[in-house]
């Protein structure tokens, strides 16, 4: 019965994934029908005009949306796990803000001496600032022991985090500005295939790291001196979610900037939708659930207001922030 | 030399490389249950989170089987020795069946896949703790009983030979408790399973220890059986019960007896009177009883509860002494209650009906209150 259950959900999450990319590749200001799009895709063609967009511009971009969706619904899962909290996000506790401006910085600073960064330091430097801001959010965490206040003050750094990033990119070069400006406020767009390659071997390769995880997981969330009893080391356990989480989010925010809401409304929606807590199920999930999310919030932000694009935030803001009332609604009932 | 199953050797326990509770010595065989008692605050739970390994020892050893714990790894340790602790568990969108079935972590695999043989182990342990009803349903929908029930059973999918709980029984109301330890005492008796929990009622300790571990501040205060630990006076004392008394025999609890002279005697006995003397009690109204036997049922509550009470040795006869020493306490007070029916007073109770004809005289007669 659970296991139908997990397999349908497989199924739709499978399809939606499918029918998502192929919206993404297909439609567009020009758009690709799907016969020509599938006739690229097997390599039978290589040169028209549409080939070109296809693969130079809508392949690499959706495959991105699906990568760092995940990626970001993977990394909220994490937390949500070390927090003991549905609400607690890679972008609601600052840490997406902290990444984002460590980020700029070293962008602005290498552009300055004339130099571009590669995709690997873009991501170093983000997982820098992610972890910056995580240490400040442990470090808060220590000091109060209220969820509420955590959150908080994890929107606070990145309001702060945000103000400065915005501080950097106003003095950048007007050639970057546009750029700059784009990516701090949380875009698929301008993906290389280096890129997506990059993204590719850090995103996969954090989850199955994750994936491994997922026993002691589940230990974990039964409670934190439960899971000691039954042998999980725990400082080393909180470690490792800590830093995955980070360089998770880092991988997100190094090429698409900071994209809200994911991390907190796809694992919860993902729940309601597997009834289950089960990690082994839970992480497969969330990362397609992730990556199906961003292409369809994506396309919405490419398609909605065509050629202005929005930003990915804006998007992800309108579906994924009801999400969050709708949990706290939920936890005040149950509390009741 | 034949060593207990279990056993701490000056054990010394703390937080943050302050010694709390020094040299602490207990040990257990196979199959008793050793319970903790004493004061709130008093170090129960510090003890049972060093001896479970949730903090480092300051000093000293945990043997179980012969073996230094110290040396075992995590994961063994979690095959021997199993908890549950009063850490809240949320356990949200999981079955009764899926928390059970955590218990079977230390045998799992990388990705903590359960064998058919798992399966086996956690139906067998939601039937020994009689939830196997509950299977199917969400844990977070049952009850304080029921959840702590099922708690146990993920202890016991865990295949221990000791089981630790941390204060198991509160929150629960009386049904719940009873089952509860009944389930504990008989996975002792019938599985060879050592138990050491932490206990709030005293009065449970009592009953369901077969060793009883008193702590009190900065010291365990006693180690014993009950017999040794429940002796008359003890427990006021590990407790600085100032108000209120604990009879070690009955193992009952009664509240301060009303301060000043008697204003009524209550003649009781057989059990007739505990309930009157304890209205009089909740009303502040002091109070005399007599003439009791030392091994009347009413007694303790009458020596608890009275500001005089009129006894006589067990199996011997009313003195004229005796007589003389009620009649003179029923002078004091304002009225006398007999609870006792006149036809029951025969053999060694009949100079009772002396008291009644006594009281009679007096107009101190009431039929009740």
């Amino acid at each position: 019965m659970k296991h139908t259950r997990y397999l349908l959900v497989a199924a739709l999450l499978v399809a939606l994934l499918l029918a998502f990319l192929a919206l993404n590749i297909c439609i567009g200001s020009v758009n690709v029908p799907l016969s020509d799009c599938l006739a690229i895709l097997t390599g039978r063609d290589r040169d028209s005009t549409f080939a070109d967009i296809v693969l130079r511009l809508r392949l690499p971009r959706a495959l991105a949306a699906l990568l760092l969706g995940g990626a970001l619904a993977l990394a909220g899962y994490l937390l949500q796990t070390f927090f003991h909290n549905p609400i607690a996000g890679p972008f609601i506790l600052g840490i997406s803000s902290g990444a984002k401006l460590v980020v700029a910085l070293v962008m602005v600073f290498s552009l300055g001496i004339g130099s571009y960064l590669t995709s690997f330091g873009m991501i170093a430097a983000a997982f820098v600032g992610a972890m910056l801001s995580m240490g400040f959010v442990l470090l808060m965490a220590h000091l109060v022991d209220r969820m509420s206040i955590l959150v908080v003050s994890g929107v606070m750094i990145g309001y702060i985090c945000s103000a400065l990033t915005d501080f950097v990119v106003v003095f950048a070069d007007e050639a970057d500005y546009v750029n700059l400006h784009n990516w701090s406020k949380g875009s698929f767009s301008g993906i290389s295939w280096g890129n997506v390659a990059v993204m590719a071997v850090v995103v996969l390769a954090s989850l199955w790291a994750v994936f491994l995880l997922s026993k002691p997981i589940s230990a974990f969330q039964m409670g934190e001196a439960y899971a000691r009893s039954v042998g999980v080391n725990l400082p080393l356990f909180r470690a490792a979610l800590g830093v995955l989480s980070s360089i998770l989010a880092a991988c997100v925010t190094a090429f698409a900037g900071p994209v809200s809401f994911v991390g907190i409304a796809v694992p919860h929606l993902v729940r309601q939708l597997l009834r289950s807590a089960k990690p082994l199920v839970l992480i497969p999930a969330c990362f397609l659930g992730g990556g199906v999310f961003c292409l369809f919030c994506d396309l919405l932000a490419r398609m909605l207001f065509a050629p202005v694009e929005l930003s990915i935030s804006t998007v992800t803001a309108v579906f994924g922030a009801p999400v969050v009332i709708w949990i706290l609604i939920r936890r005040r009932q149950g509390r009741d | 030399m034949k060593h207990p199953s279990y056993e701490t050797r000056d054990l010394t326990v703390g937080y943050d490389h302050t010694p709390l509770i020094r040299d602490i010595c207990l040990s257990l065989e196979r199959g008793e249950i050793l319970a903790l008692i004493g004061p709130n605050g008093a170090g129960k739970t510090t003890i049972l989170k060093s001896i479970t390994r949730q903090l480092a020892p300051l000093g000293g050893s945990v043997w179980l089987d012969g073996k230094d714990l110290s040396a075992v790894s995590g994961g063994a340790l979690a095959k021997t020795m199993a908890v549950v602790l009063t850490e809240r568990v949320r356990g949200e969108l999981m079955t009764c069946e899926d928390v059970v079935a955590t218990g079977r972590y230390p045998y799992t695999g990388r990705f903590g896949l359960l064998s058919e043989a798992d399966r086996r182990k956690v139906r067998e342990a939601m039937e020994l703790v009689h939830i196997d009803a509950l299977a199917d349903r969400d844990f977070a929908q049952i009850s304080d009983g029921q959840r702590q029930r099922v708690l146990l059973a993920r202890a016991l999918a865990q295949e221990p030979e000791l089981l630790v709980l941390d204060e198991p029984t509160s929150y629960l109301d009386v049904r719940y408790k009873m089952e509860f330890l009944s389930v504990v005492q008989r996975l002792a008796r019938e599985r060879g399973l050592s138990v050491v929990m932490s206990l709030h009622e005293v009065e449970l300790a009592q009953r369901i220890a077969d060793r009883v571990a008193c702590v009190k501040g900065d010291r365990l205060e006693r180690f014993g059986t009950p017999e040794e630990i429940f002796v008359p006076g003890y427990l006021a004392s590990l407790y600085d019960l100032t108000e209120g008394s604990f009879d070690p025999c009955t193992g009952t609890l009664e509240l301060e007896a009303p301060p000043g002279e008697p204003r009524v005697f209550v003649l009781c006995g057989a059990g007739t009177g505990a309930q009157l003397l304890r209205r009089l009690q909740r009303r502040g109204v002091p109070f005399a009883a007599g003439i009791l036997w030392e091994n009347d049922l009413d007694y303790p509550v009458a020596r608890a509860l009275g500001a005089e009470v009129v006894s006589v040795k067990p199996f011997t006869a009313i003195e004229t002494t005796d007589l003389q020493r009620a009649k003179a306490l029923i002078d004091r007070c304002d009225r006398f209650v007999s609870t006792l029916p006149e036809g029951e007073m025969t053999g060694w109770a009949a100079p009772l009906r002396e008291l009644v004809r006594f009281a009679g005289e007096a107009g101190k007669n009431s039929d009740g209150l």
